[in-house]
């Protein structure tokens, strides 16, 4: 079957030239008032509690999350699932231990929190490393899964076609955040929320009309599509469960994936566009609704294409597993339905990529350049001049990486990202807001150990070389046998914060953790909104 | 509103007073009593259910009463019910209890009058 055969792709395109034409008018409206740092960082600290949600979701539901876990749930049934519930729970460590307290004592970055008690410059260069590090993993998976997406619903099929279409992707996401600051990619997350999950909500009521809404059905249909075997569709294993090896590297995903989240640092920066703590506590309500909801959809959904579609279409078209959702939206309602969920599926690379950029350039230019080169003595003007220049530096890498990358197998990218998340920056978050003999030393112990460790590990695990998809198949250094490393680095991540802080003879600051916890908990001197115009 | 980082004669600052303060250890002590049994319920009740779909496949692929459902499915489903209960539990107690003390607390602070 050729990429070509199904839907229109001039409809697709048209469609996503329509989110792109909205999309643009709201960012250059939106900029008008781009002033400070405070607005471009952190739009201005005046979006609602809902507003915020709304984005967190629409940052957080990649396309790796919608096409992927479709996707796997159609091929791989139950395992797929299971999948999404670490996604989800993981949002309650942002919500009962991250979120408000970090609203509290930050400004702009995870760094602001993390160097907060500590030596600034030392611990923020680390936070900006780590921030950058894991900025840089995420927006490479997501510019090479756009190749990939290219090819499936545009019916670009050329490697050349599929290079500027990453470029044009690239473009668009750099003028969006060079125009629109936090603001503008805020109301682009927030647009492409409404959208994705709208559609996602259209085409599960639709699947479990087709099954008279009745979910035993669907995933009757779904083992019946799959022939001898699809009973295993319905118990877990079918994509973890081959030996204790593969067991033991879902445990370490599992790990990886709950803790990751509330150390992402394009989701903690997120917090900081609110007015208040409790306004950062609704954002996340709103996400861990819309982001719950949005998972139980993609399990009909999954499910659904597996009856609808069947797994042996899905794993033979273009674009493979991360084709079940559009396929399933072409079988349900045609080449229109097909372009609304291909343009959803576009606005969704879009709107996490520029995320992803803001977040790396104000780790940049807060971080590293103001606070570490400049050592704070610099001009917002410029902090903000610098700013932008990294986000056209962090786009152009995005589009070069993005087109290198294609078609190489990047998924580890996205879980080297949580990993790195979960062992580097959430015990050093963790540690700082509720450990009182926290130092310095410990911090840089648990945020290069987590980093080095991560990093290590993938580079020795089958992912990268030993097996047939590995990124070097023909290499053999893979003495890590399992594919996240989370299950050793995140434990060592909390272990080495312990032993680094107990070894140094740093003077503790009593005064400066006081300050934090009673600005943490009460809110008192926390930065405030910019004053509407 | 004086500097509160700035040391007293005493030595101490502001903060470290305000921290001192049994208004603020009671407030430290209502927030971490909710926020850490809750964080810990909710960890072991993940690793328990992933733990048994990893190695519990015979259980968890249990059908229920001659459906497809399975007890896996259940499992899960109340993963994302358990999520959503804890989510509009803290949410509840901290708008009705929490912020009213925290935000007493914070207006005291910042009119200097702990």
């Amino acid at each position: 079957m050729n990429s070509t055969d199904i839907g229109n792709p001039w409809v697709n395109i048209g469609i996503f030239g329509a989110f792109v034409l909205v999309t643009l008018v709201i960012v250059f409206r939106a900029s008008r008032q781009n002033k400070s740092a405070a607005d471009f960082y952190a739009g201005g600290r005046n979006f609602t509690g809902p507003q915020n949600g709304t984005a967190i979701a629409g940052d957080y539901l990649s396309a790796a999350s919608f096409l992927g876990i479709c996707g796997a749930i159609a091929i791989n049934g139950y395992d797929g699932f299971l999948y999404s519930i670490g996604f989800l729970v993981a949002w309650l460590v942002a919500l009962l231990l991250v979120a408000e307290l970090l609203r509290n004592t930050g400004k702009f970055t995870m760094a602001d929190v993390l160097s907060f008690r500590l030596r600034q410059r030392p611990v923020r260069m680390a936070a900006a490393l780590a921030t950058l590090l894991v900025v840089f993993f995420y927006l490479l998976a997501q510019m090479a899964g756009a190749g990939g997406l290219v090819a499936l619903l545009l019916g670009v099929d050329s490697r050349a076609g599929q290079s500027l279409v990453i470029a044009v992707v690239g473009a668009l996401m750099i003028l969006y955040v060079l125009v629109g600051g936090m603001k503008g990619t805020t109301w682009v997350q927030i647009i492409k929320a409404v959208l994705l999950i709208a559609g996602a909500a259209i085409m599960t009521a639709w699947v479990l009309a087709k099954f008279g809404f009745n979910l035993s059905d669907l995933l009757g249909g779904a083992v019946e599509a799959a022939g001898p075997g699809g009973e295993a569709l319905l118990e877990p294993g079918k994509q973890y469960g081959a030996d204790g090896t593969s067991k033991l590297s879902f445990l370490s995903l599992a790990l990886a994936l709950v803790l990751g989240t509330a150390g992402l640092p394009h989701v903690l920066m997120r917090f900081y566009t609110v007015p208040t703590a409790k306004e950062a506590r609704r954002s996340v309500v709103w996400a861990i609704w819309l982001i719950g909801i949005f998972y139980l959809f993609t399990l009909v959904l999954g499910y659904g294409a597996g009856a609808l579609v069947g797994p042996e279409v899905i794993e033979n078209a273009p674009g493979g597993v991360n084709s079940a959702a559009p396929l399933l939206a072409f079988a349900l309602g045609g080449e229109i339905l097909l372009g609304l969920i291909s343009a959803v599926a576009f606005a969704t690379i879009l709107a996490v990529v520029a995320g992803l950029t803001i977040t790396a350039a104000a780790s940049f230019s807060h971080d590293i350049y103001a606070n570490v080169i400049k050592k704070g003595k610099v001009k917002p003007d410029s902090e903000v001049r610098i700013a932008r220049w990294t986000v056209v530096v962090i786009g152009l890498i995005a589009i070069v990486g993005g087109i290198y990358a294609q078609n190489q197998n990047v998924a580890f990218l996205v879980a080297l990202a949580f990993a790195v998340a979960a062992s580097a920056n959430l015990p050093t978050i963790v540690y700082s807001l509720f450990w009182k003999r926290f130092n310095t030393s410990g911090a840089l112990w648990s945020i290069y150990g987590g980093l080095i460790s991560c990093i290590v590990l993938i580079v020795l695990s089958p992912t990268v070389s030993g097996s047939e998809d590995a990124m070097f198949p023909s290499a053999d250094f893979d003495v890590f046998p399992l594919t996240n490393p989370g299950l050793v680095s995140i434990p060592l991540g909390f272990l080495l914060g312990i032993i680094g802080t107990l070894v140094s003879k740093e003077k503790p600051h009593p005064e400066k953790f006081a300050e934090m916890e009673v600005r943490s908990l009460t809110g008192a001197g926390a930065e405030k909104a910019v004053a509407k115009h | 509103m004086s500097d509160l980082s700035a040391a007293e004669p005493s030595g101490e600052t502001e903060y470290q007073r305000v921290q001192r303060s049994p208004e603020f250890q009671d407030l430290r002590r209502r927030f971490r009593n909710f926020v850490f049994p809750m964080t810990a319920l909710f960890l072991v009740w993940y690793f328990v259910y992933v733990l048994l779909a990893n190695y519990a496949h015979d259980f968890m692929s249990i059908r229920l009463g001659g459906s497809n459902i399975t007890v896996g499915l259940l499992f899960g489903l109340g993963q994302f019910v358990s999520t959503f209960v804890i989510t509009m539990l803290y949410a509840r107690w901290a708008n009705r209890r929490f912020d009213a003390q925290a935000d007493t607390l914070r207006r005291e602070i910042e009119e200097g009058e702990l």
